[in-house]
């Protein structure tokens, strides 16, 4: 099982080693069948990339469909007058938080339910499933009220709150999974050298867990950078809002500033964009080592 | 990201007990923070909700909170019909996308599951709006939509339509162009998941197929299909249970309208509790979409058989 794991810290995920004479005939599918479909639904996921960008670097007022000449206009009003400097910072605060409190709480509890029996197992594993059909956006108004009593309305730590416990069940089940890939006889092995169970985690387990914490760890941040609503019910205050409800204000003004709207959409993406080239090549490994055998 | 894995700790363990006695408190101390936090933040909001579900209250009209009973429920079912509207578009809704995004997601994990060249740049690009969020889908599409100098504009510089058509606020086309920015969002997940299970095929069944005489058509009703049959099964609930609950992209693209023309259930309680402050009702409101997933999502497993076939 480690093997499966393993290699997903290399970049080569899926290559089998095929003698390389015999080509089988469920291999030769011709090429225009792959590549026309292909080139089709390409065009339809980069068109709106394309035109994002368009608007984003385009003059105002332009139509032309080429951004020619360049200009950054938008970025730099969005970024000052539109106070997306702001919402960015916010925005990383909330994603940062979130990834950390997430995986750290969601690695101890998966620990737990990799490698101990204890009586209340099932009926925690049980809850951490029907938790994934309560909707958030339905459970607006008493988290609201939660918040107001702890007195949290406008601070971000009740966005990273409400973001961590609704990205917890998942994630526990997803690390449980991959630490049940670990062989339990490697950590008792370390255990017979000396060390203590918490070293023996950190020498054995961890390093092994890399891939399968990466992708835990990025779903929870780009969740946490990408969802809206609890920001948007919890956080009144202009100086604390996020980036998605910036984003929902240029969309909602009366006419909407086209090009500011682009600007600030490209900000919302960039580091989304970079944690996704990134993690890519261990997400398909992490997802089959651990998702689907749960 | 790779510090996150460095940082990560369990919370301290008990004082130093021997390691290999298993330590009868330890899994408690280590599940503790997740459990506080699902009791303080999941439970007991739900809790709240089916209590205020039977109860009238509204804090701008504090004369009339109280004890409703079942009047919230009968309310609903008897008398709004916004509730069956919504009820009725949420569904129209669910079954569209999730099923167009299977559709398309296995038809684009099989095709890039093909070895070809230039196939890393093809995955990278195709799975690429996988991360997009709703808000940022949204504002995408309000641009590629806008009747000044969206696509209608350059069609109709082409001589298709005609200049200043806005599908988003056409009741006739709002429909279509919402399920095709929400599609261009969500097909990538199933077609990460799907590529995911499509690795763990045996090459040695197609072999076997192939020296059977199998074609490919066969070959994809009689092992492929088969073998995906759970993770498909289990993507497209959690699908819909997702799409059904999310309000993002709608509440931001359309603003349920034009007319009420796309309000989901979620927006419509969402728009109960925010602006007419009805809590009780929007509760009573939650507590049937709740019963109505679970309903629909035991169903589903339970003809699909989830989980049956395999050893």
């Amino acid at each position: 099982m480690i093997t499966e794991i393993a290699p997903a810290a290399g970049p080569v995920v899926t290559e089998p080693a095929r003698p390389g004479k015999k080509r089988r005939a469920w291999d030769e599918v011709p090429r225009w069948q792959i590549y026309l479909p292909l080139g089709i639904y390409l065009l339809f996921t980069l068109i709106p990339f394309y035109w994002i960008l368009l608007f984003a670097l385009r003059p105002a007022g332009s139509t032309s469909l080429v951004p020619w000449p360049v200009t950054f206009e938008h970025f730099h009003k969005v970024w000052t007058e539109r106070s997306f400097a702001t919402y960015f910072t916010n925005s990383v605060y909330v994603g940062v938080s979130t990834l950390v409190l997430t995986t750290v709480v969601a690695l101890a509890g998966g620990y737990a339910l990799a490698r101990f029996d204890f009586r209340l197992k099932r009926g925690f594993m049980l809850a951490l499933l029907c938790s994934q059909f309560v909707p958030g956006a339905l459970l607006l108004v008493p988290l609201f009220q939660i918040f107001a009593k702890l007195q949290m309305i406008n601070s971000l730590g009740s966005v990273v709150i409400a973001e961590t416990v609704f990205q917890l069940p998942l994630s526990m089940i997803l690390i449980s999974g991959f630490i049940r890939n670990v062989p339990y006889s490697l950590e008792e092995a370390a255990w017979v050298d000396g060390c203590g169970r918490l070293t023996a985690f950190r020498i054995v387990v961890l390093p092994l867990l890399r891939p399968g914490l990466i992708a835990v760890g990025s779903f929870a941040f780009v969740h946490a950078w990408n969802h809206f609503l609890f920001a948007l019910m919890f956080l009144s205050d202009q100086s604390k809002q996020t980036i998605p409800v910036g984003l929902n204000t240029l969309m909602s003004a009366d006419s909407v500033d086209l090009g500011a709207l682009a600007a600030g959409g490209i900000i919302a993406a960039v580091p989304v964009v970079i944690v996704f080239a990134f993690i890519q090549k261990w997400l398909i490994t992490g997802f089959s080592a651990g998702a689907v055998k749960g | 990201m790779a510090q996150a894995a460095a940082v990560a700790k369990p919370p301290a363990p008990p004082p130093r007990r021997r390691a290999s006695a298993t330590p009868r408190r330890l899994p408690y101390l280590l599940i503790a923070p997740a459990a506080l936090l699902m009791l303080g933040f999941i439970a007991y909001p739900v809790l709240s909700v089916f209590y205020y579900s039977l109860q009238n209250y509204n804090p701008t009209k504090p004369w009339r909170n109280g004890f409703a009973g079942f009047g919230n429920f009968t309310q609903a079912f008897a008398h709004d019909p916004q509730f069956w509207d919504t009820l009725t578009f949420s569904a129209k809704w669910v079954v569209v996308e999730v099923g167009l995004q299977l559709l398309c997601g296995l038809a684009l994990a099989l095709i890039v599951n093909q070895t070809f060249a230039g196939r890393a740049l093809g995955r990278a690009l195709v799975f690429s709006p996988w991360a997009v969020s709703g808000v940022l889908t949204s504002a995408i599409w309000v641009l590629l939509y806008n009747s000044q100098t969206g696509v209608t504009r350059y069609l109709a510089d082409a001589g298709i339509g005609s200049y200043g058509t806005s599908w988003l606020s056409d009741p006739s086309t709002v429909f279509p162009a919402a399920v095709v920015a929400d599609l261009w969002r969500g097909v990538p997940f199933f077609a990460i998941l799907i590529l995911a299970d499509l690795q763990s095929v045996s090459k040695d069944l197609y072999e076997a197929a192939e020296v059977d005489g199998a074609g490919r058509a066969k070959q994809f009703w009689h092992i492929t299909l088969p073998h995906l049959k759970d993770a498909i099964v289990l993507s497209t609930l959690l699908r819909a249970v997702w799409e059904f609950n999310n309000v993002d992209l709608l509440y931001t693209l359309t603003g349920g309208g034009p007319a009420g023309e796309t309000t989901t259930l979620p927006l419509y309680v969402a728009n109960t509790s925010v602006d007419a402050h009805d809590f009780g009702y929007a509760s009573a409101l939650t507590t049937v979409a709740f019963v109505i997933l679970l309903f629909c999502s035991i169903v589903y497993l339970r003809i699909s058989k989830f989980g049956g076939e395999t050893k």
